[in-house]
């Protein structure tokens, strides 16, 4: 469903993607996951056309989208839920989540809206309850449903999903989790960037680990989840300073 | 015709050209990152990882080569510390470094699938009972076989080499139907079956995975005719992985190649050039999913040469053509890779013997045998009978420890091998 081949990115004169090569089949839930400024944001941003890709494709259902604007993109069925959120904090939750449908809100009927609207609710039961509630007053989970709600407007084919379990307590993470599986199994394709490895492992399928703007690992979830750097990475260790032995270099 | 994993071995070319390129570039980032070697290799070549754009650009890439691995000896070469190994393998060489490859847990994992996929294509399903006829060692066959086997969930016999009468007791006894070795003991045993009047039709036995050495198209037919199965080929480079790289569907028209795990070029010997698709040339392998021991670009010095075009048993994947030769002189007996510079290395450590020798290869009944000729020093009287048998013995004990097999040694008077050179320093009678 979606393919990258040798994307580079550069962030001013920053080069932040070395050639990122990866692919996300139609059904799939795929991970990113790496340390800290590795370029794992980046690679949604440069997919979903946030920066420009200095080389490299992107190919989203056969077809080439390198330096697709991003309504394109969402007009397409590829819809992003950045990090942080960015919601409209004066805003309503129902108003927040009338934005996420605004692309194509002159178009589309008010029962298609309206139909949307109840399925995000069924998502998210706690945004039906606070829908009339000020974004900036919820919890950070809620917001983060809100986001990924705001984002299923849209009707997207396929999510990327931006560090969704950041600043959550780890029983909220476990439920933002669990919508994101359902949200599988109803046939959305999900692309997640996670600095939190096991939760990210644990509801992908497959998944690339990236380091200093290049991908050093991919396999499926379980086999990554098993491979000790992986648990150094996660536990934060540098490589080299656990070395058994010195080396000669 | 089953097919073991169908989403990879029939995946179409466009989707595995993108997969062959992620975890060609997530190789090369480890081995650039991990591997002092492949460091000072890129930085000498001034190249970086992200030069490679594309599967072409592989051949911006160095090579790999044995003597590489022998001057990594043993742990240099490793991508990941030792904890991280959990088994180890090695070639064969005593004298000279061997080669050491080491596997993560991931690793094993891969390479019992990889052997899974190689045996299914070849026939063999959950319900064959599998004989291992290979050595059950530091040779990668015997174990690398052992688990793809298990991995398809066959009943697998670890009966390992030799005591050929017990392997046909247990042939009949244990109602084995695959057989896994090399072709020439394939033919050992049907010998050996024959003088113990044993017939063939009496067996279960319904096919035989042959590697480890060249498996003719005679032998092959004489394989299929006298133990009465069908006789596939294999292909591994202990160095790379071991069994798995490659083998024969039942439509036995070429190697499919297990390509999501490894990258295979022909490239011309000498111009180094990438051959393109038909044509002849040596085989060059790069690995794409190993840890332990990510190799760029090494130079088998295997001939073969590689189609894409699909094969009629529904396979997708490349498959390469049989290997019968070499681009140097290594040579094979018994499954055992022998270099005559390592036998040329240990007679210069032997006194009273020149380091001029010729090597014969013969088959008799089915069983290889290597014959050493060696000079002998003109000093050295060759009437002094005791001493030359102990001399004999010193040079049969020193190669056994080497290669692992006891020649026939010949000794021969000064000067008689004078003429012996590259051309005709090893003699293969064996039929081929």
């Amino acid at each position: 469903m979606l393919k990258l081949q040798s994307v580079v990115t550069y962030y001013g004169r920053i080069l932040a993607l070395r050639g990122i090569s990866l692919h996300v089949d139609a059904g799939e839930i795929v991970a990113i996951v790496g340390p800290n400024g590795a370029g794992k944001t980046t690679v949604l941003n440069t997919i979903s056309g946030v920066v420009p890709a200095r080389s490299g494709r992107i190919i989203f259902d056969g077809h080439d989208v390198t330096g697709f604007p991003t309504e394109k993109l969402v007009r397409m069925g590829l819809t992003q839920v950045p990090e942080g959120r960015q919601l409209f904090a004066g805003m309503t939750v129902l108003e927040n989540l009338v934005l996420g449908a605004y692309r194509r809100s002159r178009a589309a009927k008010k029962k298609e809206m309206a139909d949307d609207l109840e399925r995000v609710y069924d998502v998210f039961p706690i945004l039906r309850e606070r829908r009339n509630q000020l974004a900036g007053t919820l919890s950070g989970g809620e917001q983060q449903m809100l986001a990924i709600g705001r984002a299923l407007m849209s009707r997207p084919r396929m999510l990327l999903l931006d560090e969704p379990s950041m600043g959550l307590a780890p029983m909220v993470v476990k439920e933002i989790f669990r919508v994101i599986a359902d949200l599988r199994k109803e046939g959305t394709t999900v692309l997640i960037v996670e600095q939190n490895a096991k939760a990210a492992l644990g509801i992908a399928k497959r998944a690339y680990v990236m380091e200093t703007g290049r991908v050093v690992m991919e396999g499926t979830a379980s086999e990554l989840a098993r491979n000790p750097e992986i648990q150094r990475a996660y536990l934060g260790k540098g490589y080299r300073q656990i070395m058994d032995q010195p080396r000669k270099v | 015709m089953p097919i073991w994993n169908r989403k990879i071995e029939r995946m179409d070319r466009a989707e595995m050209d993108q997969l062959q390129l992620e975890r060609l570039q997530a190789t090369v980032n480890r081995a650039y990152r991990d591997v002092p070697f492949y460091h000072r290799k890129f930085t000498a070549f001034n190249i970086v990882p992200e030069d490679v754009q594309s599967l072409q650009d592989i051949v911006k890439l160095p090579f790999t080569t044995r003597d590489d691995l022998r001057d990594g000896y043993p742990y240099e070469m490793f991508a990941v510390p030792l904890r991280e190994i959990v088994r180890i393998h090695s070639s064969s060489g005593a004298t000279s470094r061997p080669i050491v490859v080491g596997y993560t847990k991931n690793d094993l994992k891969h390479w019992a699938e990889q052997v899974a996929r190689v045996m299914s294509a070849a026939g063999v399903t959950k319900d064959d009972v599998v004989q291992i006829a290979f050595d059950y060692g530091l040779f990668t066959g015997g174990f690398g076989m052992h688990y793809g086997a298990e991995r398809l969930g066959a009943s697998v016999i670890p009966v390992s080499l030799g005591n050929t009468e017990r392997q046909v007791q247990i042939m009949q006894d244990f109602r084995s139907t695959a057989l896994v070795s090399t072709p020439s003991y394939a033919l050992y045993l049907a010998e050996v079956m024959s003088r113990m009047g044993v017939s063939p039709a009496g067996l279960c036995l319904r096919v035989g995975l042959f590697g480890a050495e060249p498996m003719s198209d005679r032998m092959r037919s004489e394989i299929e005719n006298r133990l009465g199965i069908t006789a596939t080929d294999n292909y591994g480079v202990s160095a790379v992985m071991g069994p798995g790289i490659a083998g024969e569907c039942e439509l036995k028209n070429g190697l499919h190649i297990n390509e999501d795990h490894f990258l295979v070029e022909v490239i011309d010997p000498e111009t180094l050039n990438v051959l393109p698709e038909g044509e002849s040339g040596e085989l060059v392998i790069t690995t794409l999913t190993k840890e332990g021991l990510p190799m760029i670009r090494y130079r088998t010095h295997d001939v073969s040469s590689i189609t894409r075009e699909p094969c009629k048993c529904g396979r997708t994947t490349a498959r390469m053509s049989p290997v019968r030769n070499r681009t140097d002189d290594m040579f094979i007996v018994r499954g055992v890779n022998v270099y005559p510079s390592e036998i040329e290395a240990l007679l210069y450590d032997i006194e009273h013997v020149e380091p001029r020798y010729q090597i014969v290869l013969e088959r008799e009944r089915g069983l290889d045998y290597l014959t050493l000729k060696v000079e002998l020093s003109g000093e050295m009287i060759s009437d002094q009978m005791q001493k030359l048998v102990e001399l004999e013995e010193t040079i049969k004990h020193r190669v056994h420890a080497v290669i692992g097999l006891t020649p026939r040694v010949r000794l021969v008077e000064a000067k008689t091998l004078e003429n012996v050179d590259r051309s005709n320093r090893v003699i293969d009678l064996r039929e081929r």
